[in-house]
Protein backbone atom coordinates (compact mmCIF):
# COMPACT_ATOMS: atom_id res chain seq x y z
CA UNK A 1 0.00 0.00 0.00
CA UNK A 2 2.84 2.49 0.74
CA UNK A 3 5.12 1.04 -1.91
CA UNK A 4 7.31 3.89 -2.83
CA UNK A 5 6.80 5.40 -6.62
CA UNK A 6 9.33 6.01 -9.01
CA UNK A 7 9.10 9.84 -7.91
CA UNK A 8 9.35 8.81 -4.48
CA UNK A 9 12.56 7.30 -5.04
CA UNK A 10 13.90 9.70 -7.46
CA UNK A 11 13.36 12.68 -5.01
CA UNK A 12 15.10 10.18 -2.20
CA UNK A 13 18.74 10.05 -4.50
CA UNK A 14 18.17 13.93 -5.35
CA UNK A 15 18.48 14.23 -1.57
CA UNK A 16 20.95 11.80 -0.55
CA UNK A 17 23.08 13.08 -3.70
CA UNK A 18 22.80 16.69 -2.19
CA UNK A 19 23.47 15.46 1.74
CA UNK A 20 26.56 14.46 0.31
CA UNK A 21 27.57 17.32 -1.67
CA UNK A 22 26.99 19.59 1.62
CA UNK A 23 29.11 16.96 3.90
CA UNK A 24 31.65 16.87 1.34
CA UNK A 25 31.95 20.74 1.37
CA UNK A 26 31.88 20.92 5.04
CA UNK A 27 34.59 19.02 5.31
CA UNK A 28 36.68 20.25 2.36
CA UNK A 29 36.23 23.64 4.78
CA UNK A 30 37.66 21.91 8.32
CA UNK A 31 40.54 19.53 6.55
CA UNK A 32 42.77 22.54 4.83
CA UNK A 33 42.76 23.53 8.20
CA UNK A 34 43.98 20.27 10.16
CA UNK A 35 46.78 19.76 7.48
CA UNK A 36 47.80 23.77 8.11
CA UNK A 37 47.87 22.61 11.93
CA UNK A 38 49.70 19.51 11.15
CA UNK A 39 52.12 21.61 9.30
CA UNK A 40 52.75 23.98 12.24
CA UNK A 41 53.51 21.41 14.19
CA UNK A 42 55.46 19.34 12.63
CA UNK A 43 57.72 21.91 11.11
CA UNK A 44 57.62 24.14 14.30
CA UNK A 45 56.93 21.81 17.55
CA UNK A 46 60.72 20.96 17.81
CA UNK A 47 61.69 24.68 18.48
CA UNK A 48 59.42 25.04 21.51
CA UNK A 49 61.12 24.65 24.69
CA UNK A 50 61.42 26.53 28.08
CA UNK A 51 63.99 28.01 26.70
CA UNK A 52 62.15 29.72 23.51
CA UNK A 53 59.68 30.44 25.44
CA UNK A 54 61.12 32.27 28.22
CA UNK A 55 64.51 33.71 26.57
CA UNK A 56 65.19 37.20 24.96
CA UNK A 57 65.56 36.58 20.84
CA UNK A 58 69.21 37.32 19.96
CA UNK A 59 71.67 37.42 17.14
CA UNK A 60 68.81 40.02 15.54
CA UNK A 61 65.76 37.71 15.93
CA UNK A 62 67.45 34.83 14.50
CA UNK A 63 68.03 33.31 17.09
CA UNK A 64 67.18 33.07 21.19
CA UNK A 65 63.22 32.81 22.17
CA UNK A 66 60.36 35.09 22.68
CA UNK A 67 59.83 36.27 25.93
CA UNK A 68 59.71 39.94 25.25
CA UNK A 69 56.80 39.22 22.74
CA UNK A 70 54.92 36.87 25.31
CA UNK A 71 55.01 38.90 27.75
CA UNK A 72 54.19 42.01 25.98
CA UNK A 73 50.85 40.23 24.27
CA UNK A 74 50.04 39.39 27.87
CA UNK A 75 50.78 43.63 28.92
CA UNK A 76 48.46 44.19 26.12
CA UNK A 77 45.79 42.17 26.54
CA UNK A 78 45.50 42.98 30.16
CA UNK A 79 44.97 46.80 29.93
CA UNK A 80 42.60 46.10 27.08
CA UNK A 81 40.43 43.60 28.79
CA UNK A 82 40.70 46.61 32.41
CA UNK A 83 39.16 48.64 29.82
CA UNK A 84 36.81 47.04 27.36
CA UNK A 85 35.33 44.64 30.12
CA UNK A 86 33.76 47.55 32.23
CA UNK A 87 32.70 49.39 29.24
CA UNK A 88 31.02 46.65 27.77
CA UNK A 89 29.04 45.08 30.37
CA UNK A 90 27.45 48.46 30.95
CA UNK A 91 26.90 48.42 27.20
CA UNK A 92 25.06 45.37 27.80
CA UNK A 93 23.25 45.92 30.66
CA UNK A 94 21.79 49.14 29.21
CA UNK A 95 20.64 47.05 26.25
CA UNK A 96 19.61 44.39 27.90
CA UNK A 97 17.89 46.08 30.95
CA UNK A 98 17.08 49.58 30.30
CA UNK A 99 16.54 50.22 26.42
CA UNK A 100 13.72 50.28 25.04
CA UNK A 101 12.60 49.12 21.70
CA UNK A 102 13.55 52.17 20.03
CA UNK A 103 15.08 54.28 16.86
CA UNK A 104 17.79 55.19 19.95
CA UNK A 105 18.97 51.51 20.69
CA UNK A 106 19.23 50.90 16.74
CA UNK A 107 21.30 53.42 16.44
CA UNK A 108 23.44 51.98 19.61
CA UNK A 109 23.17 48.52 17.67
CA UNK A 110 24.14 49.69 14.76
CA UNK A 111 27.39 51.15 15.83
CA UNK A 112 27.91 47.96 17.78
CA UNK A 113 27.87 45.75 14.48
CA UNK A 114 30.17 48.73 12.41
CA UNK A 115 32.43 48.94 15.35
CA UNK A 116 32.99 45.37 14.58
CA UNK A 117 32.83 45.61 10.87
CA UNK A 118 35.73 48.62 10.45
CA UNK A 119 38.48 47.30 9.40
CA UNK A 120 41.48 46.58 11.83
CA UNK A 121 43.72 48.78 10.07
CA UNK A 122 41.36 51.61 10.03
CA UNK A 123 41.13 50.93 13.96
CA UNK A 124 44.62 51.66 13.55
CA UNK A 125 44.40 54.57 12.16
CA UNK A 126 42.05 56.14 14.39
CA UNK A 127 44.37 54.82 17.36
CA UNK A 128 46.89 56.91 15.78
CA UNK A 129 45.14 59.84 15.61
CA UNK A 130 43.72 59.79 18.94
CA UNK A 131 45.35 57.52 20.86
CA UNK A 132 49.17 58.37 19.87
CA UNK A 133 49.03 61.91 19.15
CA UNK A 134 45.95 63.67 20.25
CA UNK A 135 45.83 62.20 23.82
CA UNK A 136 49.50 62.06 23.37
CA UNK A 137 50.04 58.86 24.92
CA UNK A 138 52.90 58.41 22.03
CA UNK A 139 53.29 54.79 21.08
CA UNK A 140 52.95 53.04 24.52
CA UNK A 141 51.09 49.70 26.00
CA UNK A 142 48.18 52.26 26.33
CA UNK A 143 47.42 53.44 23.49
CA UNK A 144 47.75 50.05 21.56
CA UNK A 145 45.22 48.48 23.95
CA UNK A 146 42.54 51.24 23.87
CA UNK A 147 42.44 50.67 20.21
CA UNK A 148 41.86 47.10 21.12
CA UNK A 149 39.94 47.61 23.52
CA UNK A 150 37.54 49.48 21.07
CA UNK A 151 37.82 47.34 18.45
CA UNK A 152 37.01 43.93 20.65
CA UNK A 153 34.33 45.94 22.42
CA UNK A 154 31.51 44.64 20.39
CA UNK A 155 32.46 40.97 21.26
CA UNK A 156 31.87 41.41 25.50
CA UNK A 157 28.75 43.38 24.56
CA UNK A 158 27.03 40.85 22.59
CA UNK A 159 28.06 38.11 24.60
CA UNK A 160 27.10 39.93 27.60
CA UNK A 161 23.99 40.64 26.21
CA UNK A 162 23.18 37.35 25.11
CA UNK A 163 24.11 35.68 28.42
CA UNK A 164 21.76 38.55 30.31
CA UNK A 165 18.87 37.91 28.31
CA UNK A 166 19.12 34.51 28.81
CA UNK A 167 17.86 34.96 32.37
CA UNK A 168 14.02 34.81 32.43
CA UNK A 169 12.40 37.81 32.78
CA UNK A 170 9.86 36.14 35.35
CA UNK A 171 13.13 36.33 37.53
CA UNK A 172 13.35 40.07 37.02
CA UNK A 173 9.77 40.08 38.05
CA UNK A 174 9.67 38.05 41.17
CA UNK A 175 12.73 40.51 42.76
CA UNK A 176 10.76 43.85 41.54
CA UNK A 177 7.52 42.58 43.21
CA UNK A 178 9.16 42.57 46.13
CA UNK A 179 10.51 46.10 46.29
CA UNK A 180 13.87 45.75 44.93
CA UNK A 181 15.47 48.82 42.22
CA UNK A 182 16.54 47.70 39.24
CA UNK A 183 19.56 48.23 40.18
CA UNK A 184 19.34 45.61 43.51
CA UNK A 185 17.57 43.48 40.69
CA UNK A 186 20.73 43.15 38.38
CA UNK A 187 23.07 43.14 40.98
CA UNK A 188 21.28 40.25 42.98
CA UNK A 189 19.37 38.16 40.56
CA UNK A 190 20.43 38.88 37.07
CA UNK A 191 24.60 38.90 37.55
CA UNK A 192 24.53 35.91 39.50
CA UNK A 193 22.79 34.27 37.07
CA UNK A 194 24.66 35.05 34.23
CA UNK A 195 28.24 35.45 35.39
CA UNK A 196 29.46 32.47 34.14
CA UNK A 197 28.08 33.37 30.14
CA UNK A 198 29.92 36.67 30.87
CA UNK A 199 33.14 35.16 31.68
CA UNK A 200 32.93 33.11 28.93
CA UNK A 201 32.37 35.94 26.13
CA UNK A 202 35.49 37.18 27.91
CA UNK A 203 37.80 34.37 27.12
CA UNK A 204 36.65 34.91 24.12
CA UNK A 205 37.46 38.59 23.74
CA UNK A 206 41.02 37.67 24.86
CA UNK A 207 41.44 34.73 22.15
CA UNK A 208 40.61 37.47 19.67
CA UNK A 209 42.50 40.51 21.52
CA UNK A 210 45.97 37.76 21.54
CA UNK A 211 45.82 37.20 17.54
CA UNK A 212 44.90 41.36 16.44
CA UNK A 213 48.23 42.69 14.57
CA UNK A 214 46.88 45.31 12.40
CA UNK A 215 45.54 47.56 15.13
CA UNK A 216 48.72 47.29 17.40
CA UNK A 217 51.53 47.91 14.68
CA UNK A 218 51.77 51.59 14.48
CA UNK A 219 49.88 52.51 18.01
CA UNK A 220 52.69 50.38 20.64
CA UNK A 221 53.91 47.05 19.58
CA UNK A 222 57.72 47.21 17.91
CA UNK A 223 59.45 44.74 16.18
CA UNK A 224 61.89 44.62 18.78
CA UNK A 225 63.12 46.20 22.23
CA UNK A 226 65.20 44.90 24.48
CA UNK A 227 63.48 45.91 26.97
CA UNK A 228 60.70 44.50 29.11
CA UNK A 229 57.87 46.85 29.31
CA UNK A 230 57.79 48.26 33.00
CA UNK A 231 54.49 50.56 32.51
CA UNK A 232 51.77 51.23 30.20
CA UNK A 233 53.66 54.16 28.60
CA UNK A 234 56.33 51.86 27.56
CA UNK A 235 56.65 50.28 23.84
CA UNK A 236 56.64 46.88 23.98
CA UNK A 237 57.22 43.63 21.55
CA UNK A 238 53.69 41.31 20.92
CA UNK A 239 53.47 37.93 19.69
CA UNK A 240 51.13 38.63 16.36
CA UNK A 241 53.49 41.45 15.52
CA UNK A 242 56.85 39.22 15.84
CA UNK A 243 55.22 36.31 13.88
CA UNK A 244 54.97 39.23 11.18
CA UNK A 245 58.15 40.06 11.57
CA UNK A 246 60.13 37.14 11.36
CA UNK A 247 57.90 35.82 8.90
CA UNK A 248 58.54 38.62 6.01
CA UNK A 249 61.01 41.20 7.65
CA UNK A 250 64.30 39.59 9.13
CA UNK A 251 66.54 38.21 6.49
CA UNK A 252 68.32 34.51 7.09
CA UNK A 253 66.12 33.55 9.97
CA UNK A 254 65.93 29.73 10.51
CA UNK A 255 62.79 28.14 8.72
CA UNK A 256 61.72 26.56 12.19
CA UNK A 257 61.82 29.99 14.10
CA UNK A 258 58.70 31.68 12.34
CA UNK A 259 56.82 27.96 12.55
CA UNK A 260 57.59 28.17 16.35
CA UNK A 261 56.29 31.66 16.72
CA UNK A 262 53.05 30.68 14.65
CA UNK A 263 52.37 27.52 16.51
CA UNK A 264 52.81 28.84 20.49
CA UNK A 265 50.53 31.98 18.83
CA UNK A 266 47.87 29.98 17.25
CA UNK A 267 48.02 27.37 20.22
CA UNK A 268 47.05 29.89 22.64
CA UNK A 269 44.36 31.63 20.80
CA UNK A 270 43.05 27.94 20.13
CA UNK A 271 43.28 27.09 24.06
CA UNK A 272 41.26 30.27 25.05
CA UNK A 273 38.64 28.69 22.53
CA UNK A 274 38.49 26.01 23.70
CA UNK A 275 38.12 26.94 26.97
CA UNK A 276 35.51 29.03 26.15
CA UNK A 277 33.29 26.62 24.86
CA UNK A 278 33.67 24.40 26.88
CA UNK A 279 32.65 26.46 29.57
CA UNK A 280 29.49 26.99 27.57
CA UNK A 281 28.66 23.29 27.45
CA UNK A 282 29.25 22.79 30.78
CA UNK A 283 26.56 25.43 31.68
CA UNK A 284 24.15 24.70 28.73
CA UNK A 285 24.13 21.11 31.36
CA UNK A 286 23.82 23.09 34.71
CA UNK A 287 20.87 25.27 33.03
CA UNK A 288 17.86 25.34 35.96
CA UNK A 289 15.88 26.68 33.91
CA UNK B 1 -0.20 55.00 57.47
CA UNK B 2 -1.88 57.35 56.61
CA UNK B 3 1.53 59.47 55.52
CA UNK B 4 3.16 56.66 54.43
CA UNK B 5 5.25 58.01 51.15
CA UNK B 6 5.58 56.10 48.37
CA UNK B 7 8.19 58.17 46.85
CA UNK B 8 10.91 57.49 48.91
CA UNK B 9 14.52 58.62 47.92
CA UNK B 10 16.58 56.96 49.83
CA UNK B 11 20.06 55.93 49.31
CA UNK B 12 19.01 53.14 47.41
CA UNK B 13 16.96 55.42 44.95
CA UNK B 14 20.01 57.24 44.28
CA UNK B 15 21.89 54.01 43.66
CA UNK B 16 19.48 53.00 41.24
CA UNK B 17 20.03 56.33 39.72
CA UNK B 18 24.01 56.91 39.10
CA UNK B 19 23.70 53.36 37.92
CA UNK B 20 21.07 53.93 35.04
CA UNK B 21 23.54 57.04 34.33
CA UNK B 22 26.58 55.18 34.10
CA UNK B 23 25.54 52.14 31.93
CA UNK B 24 23.75 54.47 29.49
CA UNK B 25 26.85 56.17 28.95
CA UNK B 26 28.05 52.54 28.36
CA UNK B 27 25.33 52.08 25.77
CA UNK B 28 26.01 55.53 24.17
CA UNK B 29 29.98 54.95 24.26
CA UNK B 30 29.64 52.41 21.11
CA UNK B 31 28.35 55.80 19.30
CA UNK B 32 30.75 57.69 20.17
CA UNK B 33 33.29 55.50 19.00
CA UNK B 34 32.53 55.32 16.02
CA UNK B 35 31.63 58.83 15.47
CA UNK B 36 35.12 59.20 17.33
CA UNK B 37 36.85 57.10 14.48
CA UNK B 38 35.40 58.84 11.45
CA UNK B 39 36.31 62.13 12.80
CA UNK B 40 39.81 60.93 13.79
CA UNK B 41 40.67 59.77 10.41
CA UNK B 42 39.01 62.37 8.76
CA UNK B 43 40.67 65.14 10.34
CA UNK B 44 43.89 63.55 9.67
CA UNK B 45 43.11 63.46 5.89
CA UNK B 46 41.66 66.32 5.75
CA UNK B 47 44.09 68.69 4.67
CA UNK B 48 45.24 66.01 1.99
CA UNK B 49 41.34 65.89 0.38
CA UNK B 50 41.09 69.75 0.69
CA UNK B 51 44.52 70.77 -0.84
CA UNK B 52 46.35 67.53 -2.57
CA UNK B 53 43.62 65.72 -3.62
CA UNK B 54 42.15 65.72 -7.22
CA UNK B 55 39.53 63.03 -6.88
CA UNK B 56 39.29 61.95 -10.69
CA UNK B 57 42.52 61.15 -10.31
CA UNK B 58 42.76 59.39 -7.04
CA UNK B 59 39.92 57.24 -7.82
CA UNK B 60 40.79 57.04 -11.73
CA UNK B 61 44.85 56.92 -11.62
CA UNK B 62 46.55 53.34 -11.52
CA UNK B 63 49.78 54.68 -10.41
CA UNK B 64 49.93 55.03 -6.24
CA UNK B 65 53.98 56.78 -6.18
CA UNK B 66 53.66 58.70 -2.78
CA UNK B 67 57.27 58.27 -2.03
CA UNK B 68 58.00 60.12 -5.57
CA UNK B 69 60.35 63.39 -4.57
CA UNK B 70 59.25 65.18 -7.59
CA UNK B 71 56.04 64.15 -9.13
CA UNK B 72 54.02 61.78 -6.88
CA UNK B 73 50.88 60.32 -7.51
CA UNK B 74 48.09 59.50 -5.59
CA UNK B 75 46.14 56.87 -7.28
CA UNK B 76 44.10 54.28 -5.69
CA UNK B 77 42.52 51.92 -8.79
CA UNK B 78 45.30 49.66 -8.83
CA UNK B 79 44.55 48.96 -4.95
CA UNK B 80 41.01 48.88 -5.56
CA UNK B 81 41.24 46.43 -8.55
CA UNK B 82 43.68 44.58 -5.93
CA UNK B 83 41.02 44.31 -2.94
CA UNK B 84 38.09 44.32 -5.43
CA UNK B 85 39.98 41.04 -6.74
CA UNK B 86 41.05 39.21 -4.13
CA UNK B 87 37.87 39.69 -2.04
CA UNK B 88 36.00 38.54 -5.40
CA UNK B 89 37.95 35.48 -5.59
CA UNK B 90 37.42 34.70 -1.58
CA UNK B 91 33.74 35.42 -2.56
CA UNK B 92 33.72 32.33 -5.17
CA UNK B 93 35.47 30.18 -2.83
CA UNK B 94 33.55 31.42 0.20
CA UNK B 95 30.28 31.39 -0.41
CA UNK B 96 28.84 27.95 -1.71
CA UNK B 97 31.22 26.37 0.89
CA UNK B 98 29.78 28.28 3.27
CA UNK B 99 26.30 28.15 2.97
CA UNK B 100 26.71 24.44 1.84
CA UNK B 101 28.12 23.65 5.48
CA UNK B 102 25.89 25.95 6.69
CA UNK B 103 22.98 24.12 5.35
CA UNK B 104 24.32 20.27 6.22
CA UNK B 105 25.15 21.60 9.88
CA UNK B 106 21.92 23.38 10.09
CA UNK B 107 19.52 20.84 8.34
CA UNK B 108 20.92 17.58 7.54
CA UNK B 109 23.23 17.07 10.85
CA UNK B 110 22.08 15.61 13.94
CA UNK B 111 22.88 15.41 17.47
CA UNK B 112 26.58 15.08 18.58
CA UNK B 113 27.76 15.32 15.20
CA UNK B 114 26.51 18.47 14.93
CA UNK B 115 27.70 19.84 18.06
CA UNK B 116 31.57 18.89 17.26
CA UNK B 117 30.82 20.52 13.58
CA UNK B 118 29.57 23.80 15.38
CA UNK B 119 32.55 23.85 17.36
CA UNK B 120 35.00 23.03 14.83
CA UNK B 121 33.95 25.26 12.50
CA UNK B 122 33.70 28.60 15.97
CA UNK B 123 37.06 27.50 16.15
CA UNK B 124 38.49 27.95 12.52
CA UNK B 125 37.23 31.35 12.82
CA UNK B 126 39.33 31.84 15.90
CA UNK B 127 42.47 31.65 13.60
CA UNK B 128 43.97 34.93 13.54
CA UNK B 129 45.09 37.17 10.14
CA UNK B 130 48.77 36.58 10.74
CA UNK B 131 48.79 32.97 11.09
CA UNK B 132 46.37 32.88 7.52
CA UNK B 133 49.36 35.42 6.39
CA UNK B 134 52.18 33.08 7.15
CA UNK B 135 50.17 29.86 5.71
CA UNK B 136 49.88 32.05 2.42
CA UNK B 137 53.72 32.93 2.37
CA UNK B 138 55.07 29.44 3.66
CA UNK B 139 52.51 26.72 2.61
CA UNK B 140 50.67 28.15 -0.19
CA UNK B 141 53.36 29.87 -1.84
CA UNK B 142 55.62 26.78 -2.79
CA UNK B 143 51.92 25.20 -3.71
CA UNK B 144 51.05 27.54 -6.00
CA UNK B 145 54.36 27.59 -7.73
CA UNK B 146 54.56 23.86 -8.21
CA UNK B 147 51.52 23.15 -9.18
CA UNK B 148 50.43 25.90 -11.37
CA UNK B 149 54.20 26.13 -12.47
CA UNK B 150 54.35 30.26 -12.43
CA UNK B 151 57.41 32.61 -10.95
CA UNK B 152 55.80 33.64 -8.05
CA UNK B 153 53.19 31.92 -5.67
CA UNK B 154 51.99 35.38 -3.75
CA UNK B 155 49.11 36.46 -6.05
CA UNK B 156 45.52 36.94 -6.23
CA UNK B 157 45.13 33.20 -5.86
CA UNK B 158 47.07 32.50 -2.91
CA UNK B 159 45.39 35.68 -1.31
CA UNK B 160 42.11 34.70 -2.24
CA UNK B 161 41.76 31.46 -1.54
CA UNK B 162 43.29 32.32 2.00
CA UNK B 163 41.08 35.15 2.49
CA UNK B 164 38.09 32.64 1.57
CA UNK B 165 39.05 29.91 4.46
CA UNK B 166 39.21 33.14 6.89
CA UNK B 167 35.99 34.45 5.57
CA UNK B 168 34.07 30.81 5.35
CA UNK B 169 33.70 30.02 9.06
CA UNK B 170 32.18 33.12 9.78
CA UNK B 171 29.83 33.38 6.99
CA UNK B 172 28.75 29.04 8.03
CA UNK B 173 27.71 30.50 11.49
CA UNK B 174 26.16 33.60 10.38
CA UNK B 175 23.92 31.74 8.01
CA UNK B 176 23.26 28.38 9.95
CA UNK B 177 21.56 31.25 12.66
CA UNK B 178 19.42 32.38 9.84
CA UNK B 179 18.47 28.96 8.82
CA UNK B 180 17.57 27.83 12.52
CA UNK B 181 15.39 30.94 12.18
CA UNK B 182 13.36 29.58 10.12
CA UNK B 183 10.20 28.31 12.54
CA UNK B 184 10.06 24.11 12.87
CA UNK B 185 6.77 24.26 11.79
CA UNK B 186 7.32 25.62 8.44
CA UNK B 187 9.81 22.29 8.32
CA UNK B 188 6.87 19.82 9.71
CA UNK B 189 4.06 21.32 7.32
CA UNK B 190 6.15 20.14 4.30
CA UNK B 191 7.28 17.28 5.51
CA UNK B 192 3.46 16.56 6.36
CA UNK B 193 2.67 16.54 2.59
CA UNK B 194 5.39 14.22 1.83
CA UNK B 195 8.31 16.13 0.94
CA UNK B 196 11.97 15.05 0.85
CA UNK B 197 14.19 16.57 2.47
CA UNK B 198 16.42 18.16 0.11
CA UNK B 199 12.93 19.70 -0.50
CA UNK B 200 11.83 21.02 2.71
CA UNK B 201 15.11 22.79 2.47
CA UNK B 202 14.93 24.05 -1.38
CA UNK B 203 11.57 25.12 -1.38
CA UNK B 204 10.80 26.06 2.38
CA UNK B 205 13.80 26.99 4.59
CA UNK B 206 16.23 28.49 1.98
CA UNK B 207 13.24 31.22 0.69
CA UNK B 208 12.08 31.86 4.09
CA UNK B 209 15.62 32.10 5.26
CA UNK B 210 16.86 34.17 2.07
CA UNK B 211 17.62 37.67 3.83
CA UNK B 212 19.35 36.09 6.28
CA UNK B 213 21.81 34.15 4.11
CA UNK B 214 21.89 37.33 2.03
CA UNK B 215 23.02 39.40 5.32
CA UNK B 216 25.79 36.49 6.11
CA UNK B 217 27.34 37.22 2.53
CA UNK B 218 27.87 40.78 2.79
CA UNK B 219 29.44 40.32 6.09
CA UNK B 220 31.78 37.99 4.57
CA UNK B 221 32.09 40.89 1.41
CA UNK B 222 32.93 43.10 4.63
CA UNK B 223 35.39 41.24 5.98
CA UNK B 224 37.66 40.33 3.23
CA UNK B 225 37.71 44.27 2.33
CA UNK B 226 39.00 45.05 5.63
CA UNK B 227 41.18 42.49 6.05
CA UNK B 228 44.77 43.48 6.72
CA UNK B 229 47.51 40.82 7.29
CA UNK B 230 46.87 37.95 5.39
CA UNK B 231 46.33 40.12 2.71
CA UNK B 232 49.39 42.04 3.14
CA UNK B 233 51.38 38.54 3.56
CA UNK B 234 49.91 36.70 0.63
CA UNK B 235 49.22 39.08 -2.63
CA UNK B 236 52.87 40.04 -2.94
CA UNK B 237 52.34 43.32 -2.30
CA UNK B 238 52.86 44.97 -5.91
CA UNK B 239 51.07 47.69 -8.06
CA UNK B 240 49.17 45.68 -10.81
CA UNK B 241 45.87 45.81 -12.66
CA UNK B 242 45.50 42.26 -12.61
CA UNK B 243 45.12 40.87 -15.57
CA UNK B 244 44.52 36.91 -14.52
CA UNK B 245 44.67 34.87 -10.74
CA UNK B 246 48.27 34.72 -11.21
CA UNK B 247 49.75 38.30 -11.27
CA UNK B 248 50.48 39.88 -7.63
CA UNK B 249 48.41 42.69 -6.78
CA UNK B 250 48.21 45.08 -3.79
CA UNK B 251 45.15 45.87 -1.20
CA UNK B 252 44.05 49.13 -0.28
CA UNK B 253 44.66 48.11 3.51
CA UNK B 254 47.79 46.57 2.64
CA UNK B 255 48.98 49.59 1.42
CA UNK B 256 48.19 51.19 4.81
CA UNK B 257 49.73 48.75 6.75
CA UNK B 258 52.70 48.64 4.87
CA UNK B 259 53.45 52.29 4.62
CA UNK B 260 52.03 54.02 7.72
CA UNK B 261 55.18 53.69 9.50
CA UNK B 262 57.61 55.03 6.76
CA UNK B 263 55.33 58.53 6.49
CA UNK B 264 55.72 61.66 8.66
CA UNK B 265 52.84 62.98 10.40
CA UNK B 266 51.04 65.20 8.30
CA UNK B 267 52.73 64.65 4.77
CA UNK B 268 51.02 64.44 1.61
CA UNK B 269 51.49 60.53 2.08
CA UNK B 270 50.64 59.99 5.29
CA UNK B 271 47.08 62.49 4.42
CA UNK B 272 46.74 60.15 1.38
CA UNK B 273 46.91 57.09 4.05
CA UNK B 274 44.18 58.44 6.06
CA UNK B 275 42.32 59.27 3.43
CA UNK B 276 41.85 55.81 1.73
CA UNK B 277 41.22 54.77 5.63
CA UNK B 278 38.06 57.20 5.05
CA UNK B 279 37.18 55.49 1.83
CA UNK B 280 37.42 51.82 3.22
CA UNK B 281 35.79 53.18 6.88
CA UNK B 282 32.56 54.12 4.28
CA UNK B 283 32.70 51.26 2.29
CA UNK B 284 32.68 48.75 5.40
CA UNK B 285 29.98 51.24 6.91
CA UNK B 286 27.83 50.98 3.71
CA UNK B 287 27.98 47.08 3.80
CA UNK B 288 26.93 46.71 7.19
CA UNK B 289 24.31 49.11 7.01
CA UNK B 290 23.27 47.15 3.89
CA UNK B 291 22.98 43.74 5.52
CA UNK B 292 21.43 45.22 8.72
CA UNK B 293 18.28 46.76 6.67
CA UNK B 294 18.46 43.21 4.71
CA UNK B 295 18.55 41.10 8.18
CA UNK B 296 16.32 43.21 9.70
CA UNK B 297 13.75 42.77 6.67
CA UNK B 298 12.77 39.54 7.37
CA UNK B 299 12.22 39.92 11.00
CA UNK B 300 9.67 42.31 10.13
CA UNK B 301 8.17 40.06 7.48
CA UNK B 302 7.42 37.90 10.44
Amino acid sequence: MFEATTLNKRNQRVQELFRILFLMMTILLIVPVIIILGTLISKGGSIISYDFLFTNPTEGMTAGGIFPALLGTIWLVMVALLISVPIGVAAAVYLSEYAGDNWFTRIINLAIINLAGVPSIVHALFGVGAFVMFFGFGTSILAASLTLAIMTLPVVIVSTRESLQAVPFAFREACWNMGATRWQTIRQVVLPNSISGILTGIILEVSRTTGETAPIMFTGAVFFTPFLPQSVFDQTMAMSLHLFVVATQVPGVPDALPYGVALVLIGMVLLMNSASIAFRMYLRGKKKW
Amino acid sequence: MDNFDFDQRNLDWYIDKVVQTLVFIGGVSAIIFIIGIFIFIAKEGLSFILDTIDFKEFFTSPYWEPADEYAPEYGILALIAGTASVTGLAMIVAIPFSLGAAIYIGEFATGKKREYMKVLVELLAAIPSVVWGFIGLTIMNPLIIKLFNVPVGLNVLNAGIILGLMAAPIMTSIAEDALKAVPDRYREAAEAMGATRWQVIYKVVLPAAKNGLLGAILLGVGRGFGETMAVLMATGHSINLPTSVFDSVRALTATIAAELGETAQGSDHYGALFTIGIFLFLITFLINLTADLVVRGVKKGR
